[in-house]
């Protein structure tokens, strides 16, 4: 029962904390102009980042893992800032974000599955030169 | 009255945050999404299922990428453009990016205006988005009478994997109607927007429910979601 009540009293303000988002919800999300234009131009930049990888004809798992980070980090900012879910309560969030997380065990499947057809299309339809 | 309290609940209790919230939020009979109106959840809920359909499209590329014996055209080469006498490698496409960037900023800021009930701001800024789009579209439309008269065909092109083509077109046509159908939604709510729709909750023609500026914000979640396809499509399809 003590532990109980101990329980209930630590969770004092975390409870204040969504009485207040909550409230701030219900005028709908807002937020200062300052904000969008600094996410704003942080894309530009990534984006321009992610150009100049290819501009500048890098290659390898240098390429690739710059590419994927600067579209990681694109994309967070999208989410987070523009559509809001920074400021969601987060059984949004999770019922949201944690699906598409799941495709990645697809591509795994998918990425054995076609080195298992490159290999078999090597071995029985190469060019015989 | 009720119809209002639907759309934008306070809920009297406090609600537990972090892990117990989630545990809070959708256990027993109640809403998951406490302060989420139905509108907002129901327009994630599609998002994710066209996070669906679009990861399918770029794991078909990647497959059919990854399966193939035949070299990869170069994408980097594919959709150079020559201006001047400078052949520069994927400018249109960096060009596209920043045009779709530039609308998604705009369109943040008509959210923040709408629920400012600044009606004409946030229309101005609906429209600016949709003119970008449209621009879009039309750079795409650029792109695809260029690549079809180079002879980029779903079956075949000049340059190696046939499957380029198909994944192409299959890819980026997708994205493209999700851009023109976001376009032709802008301006049908930033027409309502301009005209005060929302300033006097006045009933939709078709559902005939009060309208309220919360579909400014529903509206921006689709584009945005156009604007993050994009950057995937970018990335994996373009640079990769």
């Amino acid at each position: 029962m003590t532990n109980a009540a101990v329980h209930i009293e630590t969770q004092q303000p975390a409870l204040h904390e969504a009485l207040a988002s909550g409230a701030a919800h219900a005028k709908g999300q807002q937020h200062p102009i300052k904000l969008y234009l600094v996410v704003w131009g942080w894309l530009f930049v990534l984006s321009t980042c992610s150009y100049l990888v290819d501009y500048f004809g890098l290659q390898g798992y240098l390429r690739w893992s710059l590419i994927l980070l600067f579209m990681v980090l694109k994309a967070g900012l999208i989410v987070a800032v523009f559509m809001h879910m920074a400021w969601e309560r987060l059984a949004l969030a999770y019922a949201i974000l944690l699906p598409p997380v799941l495709v990645l065990v697809f591509v795994a499947i998918m990425v054995f599955e076609s080195d298992y057809t490159h290999l078999l299309r090597v071995i029985f339809f190469a060019p015989t030169a | 009255m009720t119809e209002t309290a639907l759309t934008n609940p306070i809920e009297p209790p406090a609600r537990p945050a972090g892990w117990q919230g989630i545990a809070a939020d959708w256990s027993s009979d109640q809403r998951a999404f406490k302060n989420v109106s139905w509108g907002k959840a129901m327009m994630w809920i599609f998002l994710l299922s066209d996070t669906f359909i679009f990861s399918c499209f770029l794991l078909s590329y990647m497959t059919a990428r990854m399966s193939t014996t035949v070299p990869w055209p170069n994408p980097s080469e594919v959709f150079a453009l020559t201006i001047g006498d400078k052949k520069i490698p994927l400018i249109l496409i960096a060009i596209m990016t920043f045009v779709l960037i530039s609308s998604s900023g705009t369109m943040a800021m008509a959210v923040n205006f709408g629920y400012r009930r600044d009606r004409f701001k946030t229309a101005a800024l609906m429209l600016a988005t949709a003119a970008f789009g449209a621009t879009f579209v039309g750079m795409q439309a650029f792109e695809w009478t260029k690549l079809i008269m180079e002879g980029v065909r779903p079956w075949g092109n000049p340059w190696g994997a046939a499957q380029f083509g198909a994944s192409f077109f299959m890819i980026t046509g997708f994205h493209g109607t999700h851009v023109t159908i976001g376009v032709i939604f802008l301006i049908a709510i930033a027409r309502k927007v301009w005209r005060g729709d929302f300033d006097v909750e006045r009933r939709g023609f078709f559902t005939s429910r009060r309208g309220y500026y919360e579909i400014v914000e529903i509206t921006g979640l689709y584009w945005h979601f156009v604007d993050l396809v994009w950057v995937f499509i970018f990335a994996l399809f373009y640079l990769w």
